[in-house]
C-alpha cells in the first residue's frame, strides 16, 4: 500500500510523533543529535548555546489582534526562552506567493520588527522565495533562532519527578477558537482573541526566582495542554494528574468549544506555557507569573502523582477521573 | 447375564463437569447399575471407569447423560477404551484429581440458589438457618472467586476459611450435596456478613441482614455485596428513595434493574410469557428485560417513559433474606460511580460509595473477578421466539462459544464502550464479561485484569493479537502495547459481521447488514450503516447509508439535535434556518447558525453513514429526543413509540444510487416525506416513527436482493448495536424471510460492541491461516 502524507500528520498527535521519530529521526539517524525539546541546547567553544527553527502557514493571515509575522517571531523566541536561554538571533526565511499584495507584506514586516523589537532579538540573516500562483498559500514564513544560556540550569522533560507541581500560565485554547472563528465566519472572533505574545521576559524572571526548581517549560502550541503533558509524562517515565476545575478557560472559548464539540485540552495556544516547578517553588513562580499582564491566568492544574509511567489522567467533578490521551491524529468521535 | 459377558470401559467427559457434584452423581449412578470402578477429575474433564457386565454398562452409560446435576453441562461423553474382562471388582471409588499441566476443563460460571440450599436458608431447623452464604455442588459462587485452576478451594478466595468438622464431613462424603463443594461453609467456620456505616466503619450490629433490612423499609440507600460486585439497593415502592438514588448517582434517564422474589412478584409487574418465564428461572440469573404492566405500583422513575422493566431474580441467598425481609421486589442496581467500574472490595466500597449509599453491607468472601448482572430479553421473533443476550456476564462468562473452525491463540481486545475481550484456542471462544467504557482508568485496569486472568485461566498464550481500526481506542493502544505478537487490524463492522457468523456457526459468505452507532471505515469516514459481503477472510462493502456530517463529533452523538440539524442543513441549505420545525424554532438562532455553518465547511464535523445516528436524528426531529442521558436513549425513544404495533404502513419512497460501486440509501426523500406528514399532514411522532422503521426495512429487503443477484450468496447476517431495536429486528427478519432469504440474527453473543471481541478473534484465525499457507 502506497503511503500518503495527511493532514493528521501535522496535528500535533501520535500521527506527527510517528512522522517525526520514524521517519525524519529515522532516516537522518546519527546526524540527528536532537532531543525533541522546543529548541536544542549546544556547547560551542565552552558556551551553551540554545538553537530552534520554526515555519508559520496560518490562515488567516492577519486576525483580530495579530498576523503571521508576530507569530514568527513570537514563535521561536518562546520556543528558544522554554529552553532556559536568553534568545539573541533569528533569520528570517519568507516564501511568497504570486499575486500577494505588496502593502500585506509590508504590513507584516512591521509587525515583525516591532515584536523582534519588543523580544529585544536581531534579525541576521534572511531569504526570499517567490512561487507561482497555487503554489504556496499567499505568504509562509521560516525563522529560525540563536539564544544564550547564561544560567547553569538544565530544563529538559525528562526531569519532573514526584510531587512537582504542573502550571499553566494562561487560558487554554484561545489562539485556536479565535483562528477558527475568524476563518470560518463563526462569530466567536470578537469576543476571544489570540493570546498570541513574546513571553521569554516572564521566563527570564521565573527562571531568577524559582531557579533549578523548575524541571521544564513548554510552548503550548499545536496539540494543546494534552499533547505537552503527555510528553512530559512519556519523557520521564511519572505519571501526571490534572485537576479540571483548575484549568484556566475562558468562559466565552469554553462556549466556543461547547458548540463545536471540541476539546480545549488539544487546542492551540501561542503564547501559553506549561511549566513543571518543584512543589516548594511552586507558590513563588505562581506570583511572579501574576505580575505580568499575559499570566494573570496562571494556575496551578496538576501534579506529579504515582501511576502508570506514562499516563496522564484528569480528575473532574466529584472526583471522577478520566485518562488524557495523546491524540493520535485530529479528534475523532469514538462514541458508538 | 448374556453371552456378552463383563467388560472393562473407559469414558472421558467434557463441559461443565467440575465443580458441579458430577463425580457424586457419577458415584450414585454407578453405584445404583452395581458397577465396579472409579471416576477422577482431570485436566480435560471427567474420567470414569466402569466394571461390570456389559449391558448393565450400557445402561449406565445411557443413564450418564438424562439426570445430570443442575449446573453440569455434558459438551462430548465418548469411549476411550472397552476390554473384555474374566473378573471385576464391585466397589466404585472417587479417586484424586489428577495432577498434570494443562487447563481443558472448564471453569464454570456463578450461578443462583439451588432449590435445596433455598429450603434450608429458610428452615429453622437446618444448621445453616439465615446462613447468608449458603451453596452446594448444585449453586452458588464460582469464576468470580477462582483465583486459579484447577477449580480447588486453596485456589479460591475461600482459602483463608477452614471447614469445621461438620463442613468437612459434608465435604467428604461422595454421598453429600456438598460432596467437594469447594465454598462449602456455615455459620460456623464460614464467612461472615457485617453492616458498615455509609463511610466504612463496623456498626457492630449483631444481625446486620435485619439492621440492613430496617434502613431499606425506612426508604433508605443499600449497597450490599452480591456475587460479582456491589449492588445499590432501594425499595422501588418509594418515588422519594428512587429519586435520592437517581440524583446521588447522576443518572437522569437510565432504567434501574429490579430484583424479585419470584416469578409471581415479577409477574405483579410485567407481562411475562413461558418462555421469559424460563429465562428468569435459569440459574444464570440474568436481568430479564419484560414488558411492564402499567400501574403497576411501584415508582415511575425507575424507568422513566420506558414501557419495559429489567428483572431478575435472587442469585445470592443474601439478596433472598433481603427480598424475604423487606419486599417481593427491590431496586438493584450495580454500584458504581458514574463511568467506573462496579465496586469489587471493601476497599473500593468506602473510596467510592460514602456519597452513594447510607450503609454497606459487606460479607467476607472476597470477589476475585468483578463480574456485572447480564442482561437478556426474548425477542419475539415471527418465526419462532429466541433468547437474546445485551450484556453476557454474571451467570453466562467464562462458558466458551464454539469457534467454527479451529483457531490459533489468539487474544481479540475489543472496541472501546461496553468493552469484551475474547480469548480464543482451538474450538473455544473465551468471551470475558462486560467490562464497560474504557476512558475511566479503573475500566481500564479492570480489562487488563481481566484479560490475565482469562489468558492464565484457559493457558493460553495468545500468538495474535486482534484490536479496532480505531486508532484513538483504548484496546487499540493496548494491543499495541503487546509484545512478541502479530497484530490484526479489524474493521468495526466486519468484526459485528463475523460475531453474528461465529454466533450461529456459520462458516462461509454472507451479506452482512450491520447497522451501528460509530465505527471507524477503511476510508477514514465513520461508518455504521452497512451492507458488507464476505467471510472471516475479508469482506467487500457492497452498500451503505448516504453520508452526512456530525456537527462536533462526539458531542452530536450526545446531542441527536445537532445530528438532526446538520442532515437539516446538508438537505435544505440555508433555508433550514427557516423551517417549521421545533427543534430550529426553539434554538438560539446563533447556535442554529453554527451548526449550520460547521456542516457546510466541515469544521469538526466528521462523515458518517451510521444508521444509529439516523435514528438519532429522525428522534429529534419529532421532538422525541433531543439528548441523551444514556446511550442509545434517542434511537431506543423512537421504537417504544411504536410499542409492539405490528400492522402494516407504507413505507417512503426508496431511493438507491450507486457509488464507487456501492448502492447508496439517499435519506434525502425519507427528510422531504416526514416534513410533509409532520407540518401538512400533521401525523403523531408515533406514526411517522413506524413509517420510518418500515422505510429501514423495505431499504434493507431491496439493497439485500440486489447485492444477493450479484453476489449469488442467500444467508444474510443481521448485526451492531442499531439491531437491538426489536421493532426493525423482527420486521427486517420477517420480510428477508419473506423475500427468500436466509435470516442470521444474534443469541448468545451480543449484537453490540460487546459482541466485538469474537469477530475480531475469528477474523484474526483467518487471517493467520492465510498467512501459515506457504
Amino acid at each position: 500500500m502506497t503511503e500518503y502524507v495527511v493532514l493528521d500528520h501535522g496535528a500535533g498527535g501520535g500521527m506527527s510523533q510517528e512522522l517525526i521519530s520514524g521517519t525524519i529521526a529515522a532516516i537522518l539517524g546519527d546526524t540527528y543529535i536532537g532531543e525533541m525539546e522546543d529548541s536544542a541546547v549546544l556547547e560551542v567553544s565552552s558556551t551553551r548555546i540554545a538553537m530552534t527553527t520554526d515555519s508559520f502557514v496560518v490562515d488567516p493571515i492577519f486576525f483580530g489582534n495579530g498576523d503571521i509575522g508576530k507569530i514568527a517571531v513570537a514563535g521561536t523566541v518562546n520556543d528558544l526562552a522554554v529552553s532556559g536561554a536568553r534568545p539573541l538571533y533569528l533569520t528570517l526565511a519568507v516564501v511568497l506567493e504570486e499575486g500577494f499584495a505588496l502593502a500585506d507584506f509590508r504590513r507584516i514586516l512591521h509587525s515583525i520588527r516591532d515584536t523582534a523589537e519588543a523580544a529585544g532579538v536581531k534579525i541576521v540573516a534572511g531569504d526570499t522565495k517567490v512561487v507561482r500562483r497555487g503554489e504556496a498559500d499567499g505568504i509562509f514564513l521560516n525563522t529560525a533562532g540563536v539564544g544564550v544560556l547564561e544560567r547553569p540550569i538544565q530544563l529538559s522533560s525528562r526531569a519532573p519527578q514526584m510531587g512537582d507541581r504542573v502550571i499553566v500560565t494562561g487560558y487554554l485554547g484561545d489562539h485556536s477558537i479565535h483562528i477558527l472563528s475568524m476563518r470560518e465566519g463563526l462569530g466567536f472572533e470578537e469576543r476571544v482573541q489570540s493570546d498570541c505574545a513574546v513571553l521569554s521576559h516572564v521566563i527570564a524572571d521565573v527562571l531568577d526566582i524559582a531557579g533549578d526548581g523548575v524541571r521544564c517549560i513548554r510552548d503550548i502550541t499545536r496539540g494543546g495542554l494534552g499533547t505537552v503533558v503527555n510528553e512530559f509524562a512519556a519523557a520521564s517515565s511519572t505519571a501526571i494528574e490534572l485537576t479540571e476545575s483548575a484549568l484556566p478557560v475562558r468562559p466565552e472559548t469554553a462556549m466556543a468549544a461547547d458548540m463545536l464539540g471540541v476539546d480545549v485540552m488539544y487546542l492551540a495556544n501561542e503564547g501559553n506555557l506549561c511549566l513543571v516547578v518543584a512543589p516548594e517553588h511552586a507558590e513563588a513562580t505562581l506570583k511572579a507569573l501574576h505580575d505580568h499582564p499575559e499570566c494573570t491566568q496562571a494556575a496551578v492544574v496538576g501534579s506529579v502523582v504515582t501511576g502508570a509511567p506514562g499516563s496522564v489522567r484528569m480528575v473532574g467533578p466529584e472526583g471522577r477521573s478520566s485518562s488524557v490521551e495523546l491524540l493520535y491524529g485530529a479528534q475523532l468521535p469514538r462514541l458508538c | 447375564m448374556t453371552a456378552r459377558g463383563a467388560i472393562r470401559r473407559m469414558l472421558r467427559v467434557t463441559g461443565f463437569v467440575q465443580g458441579v457434584g458430577f463425580r457424586p452423581y457419577v458415584y450414585r449412578l454407578a453405584t445404583q447399575h452395581m458397577l465396579g470402578g472409579w471416576v477422577r477429575n482431570d485436566t480435560k474433564g471427567v474420567t470414569i471407569c466402569v466394571e461390570g457386565p456389559a449391558e448393565v454398562a450400557d445402561h449406565f452409560s445411557e443413564d450418564l447423560l438424562k439426570h445430570l446435576p443442575g449446573l453440569a453441562r455434558v459438551d462430548s461423553c465418548t469411549v476411550t477404551s472397552e476390554v473384555s474382562v474374566r473378573d471385576w471388582t464391585s466397589s466404585f471409588t472417587i479417586t484424586h484429581s489428577e495432577e498434570g499441566s494443562g487447563t481443558g476443563a472448564l471453569i464454570t460460571p456463578d450461578s443462583y440458589v439451588c432449590v435445596d440450599c433455598a429450603e434450608e436458608l429458610f428452615d429453622p431447623e437446618n444448621r445453616r438457618h439465615g446462613y447468608p452464604l449458603i451453596n452446594c455442588t448444585n449453586c452458588g459462587p464460582r469464576y468470580s472467586i477462582i483465583r486459579e485452576v484447577p477449580y480447588d478451594r486453596p485456589k479460591t478466595t475461600m482459602a483463608g476459611f477452614a471447614m469445621c468438622e461438620d463442613c468437612q464431613a459434608e465435604y467428604d462424603s461422595p454421598a453429600d450435596r456438598r460432596f467437594h463443594a469447594q465454598p462449602n461453609a456455615c455459620w460456623v467456620c464460614g464467612p461472615q456478613v457485617r453492616l458498615l456505616t455509609a463511610d466504612g466503619s463496623d456498626t457492630g450490629v449483631a444481625d446486620p441482614v435485619s439492621a440492613a433490612a430496617e434502613l431499606l423499609r425506612d426508604g433508605g440507600i443499600l449497597a450490599v455485596k452480591a456475587l460479582g460486585g456491589y449492588q445499590l439497593m432501594v425499595d422501588p415502592g418509594s418515588h422519594t428513595a428512587v429519586a435520592e438514588l437517581r440524583a446521588r448517582k447522576e443518572r437522569s434517564s437510565k432504567p434501574f434493574a429490579l430484583l424479585a422474589r419470584d416469578s409471581t412478584a415479577v409477574e405483579q409487574h410485567a407481562v411475562l410469557d413461558d418462555q421469559e418465564r424460563r429465562l428468569l428461572e435459569s440459574p444464570g440469573r440474568p436481568i430479564v428485560l419484560l414488558q411492564a404492566r402499567r400501574s403497576s405500583g411501584l415508582s415511575p422513575a425507575i424507568a422513566p417513559g420506558a414501557p419495559t422493566l429489567g428483572f431478575m431474580l435472587p442469585a445470592t441467598p443474601l439478596q433472598l433474606l433481603l427480598l424475604d425481609a423487606v419486599a417481593p421486589v427491590l431496586i438493584a442496581t450495580s454500584a458504581n460511580a458514574a463511568d467506573e467500574p462496579m465496586v469489587r472490595t471493601e476497599e473500593e466500597a468506602h473510596r467510592s460509595l460514602t456519597g452513594l449509599a447510607d450503609a454497606i453491607l459487606v460479607h467476607d468472601r472476597a470477589i476475585h473477578m468483578r463480574v456485572d448482572d447480564s442482561i437478556a430479553r426474548v425477542v419475539h421473533s415471527v418465526v419462532e421466539p429466541k433468547v437474546t443476550f445485551i450484556r453476557r456476564a454474571r451467570g453466562y462468562v467464562p462458558d466458551p462459544v464454539p469457534a467454527p473452525f479451529p483457531v490459533p491463540p489468539i487474544l481479540a481486545v475489543g472496541g472501546e464502550l461496553k468493552n469484551t475481550a475474547c480469548i480464543g484456542d482451538g474450538h473455544s471462544l473465551h468471551v470475558s464479561q462486560h467490562i464497560g467504557d474504557l476512558k475511566s482508568p479503573g475500566n481500564q485496569h479492570f480489562f487488563a485484569d481481566t484479560v490475565a486472568h482469562l489468558s492464565a485461566a484457559f493457558g493460553v498464550t495468545p500468538r495474535y493479537v486482534a484490536h479496532d481500526l480505531h486508532p484513538d481506542f483504548y484496546s487499540t493502544r493496548y494491543a499495541a502495547s503487546c509484545q512478541d505478537v502479530q497484530l490484526v487490524a479489524v474493521q468495526h463492522h466486519h468484526a459485528h459481521m463475523a460475531s453474528c457468523m461465529a454466533d450461529n456457526g456459520l462458516n462461509r459468505p454472507v451479506i452482512g447488514v450491520v447497522f451501528d452507532g460509530t465505527g471507524y471505515g477503511t476510508d477514514g469516514t465513520i461508518w455504521g450503516g452497512e451492507f458488507l459481503v464476505g467471510d472471516y477472510r475479508g469482506f467487500e462493502r457492497h452498500g451503505h447509508l448516504a453520508r452526512f456530517r456530525l456537527p462536533g463529533g462526539d458531542k452530536a452523538v450526545r446531542e441527536p439535535a445537532r445530528v438532526a440539524i446538520g442532515l437539516l442543513a446538508q438537505h435544505f441549505g440555508a433555508g433550514a434556518a427557516e423551517l417549521p420545525l421545533d427543534i430550529i424554532r426553539q434554538r438560539d438562532s446563533f447556535e442554529v447558525g453554527v451548526l449550520m455553518k460547521m456542516v457546510e465547511r466541515g469544521i469538526n464535523s466528521p462523515q458518517t453513514s451510521s444508521m444509529g445516528r439516523l435514528f438519532d436524528a429522525y428522534s429529534a426531529l419529532l421532538g422525541v429526543c433531543e439528548r441523551v442521558g444514556y446511550e442509545g436513549q434517542a434511537a431506543i425513544e423512537l421504537e417504544q413509540l411504536i410499542a409492539w404495533d405490528h400492522s402494516p404502513v407504507e413505507p417512503w419512497p426508496l431511493r438507491l444510487v450507486e457509488d464507487e460501486g456501492c448502492l447508496v440509501i439517499d435519506h434525502g426523500p425519507w427528510l422531504e416525506a416526514l416534513l410533509a406528514d409532520v407540518s401538512d399532514r400533521g401525523l403523531s411522532a408515533a406514526q411517522v416513527s413506524r413509517t420510518f422503521h418500515e422505510s429501514v426495512v423495505n431499504a434493507v429487503v431491496e439493497i439485500c436482493l440486489r447485492i444477493s443477484r450479484t453476489s449469488a450468496v442467500r444467508d444474510v447476517v443481521l448485526s451492531g448495536g442499531v439491531f437491538l431495536n426489536q421493532h426493525l429486528l423482527v420486521r427486517t427478519e420477517q420480510e428477508l424471510t419473506h423475500a427468500g432469504l436466509r435470516v442470521y440474527t444474534h443469541s448468545r453473543i451480543p449484537t453490540n460492541d460487546g459482541g466485538l471481541s469474537v469477530g475480531q478473534a475469528m477474523i484474526a484465525a483467518a487471517q493467520a491461516e492465510i498467512t501459515a499457507v506457504p
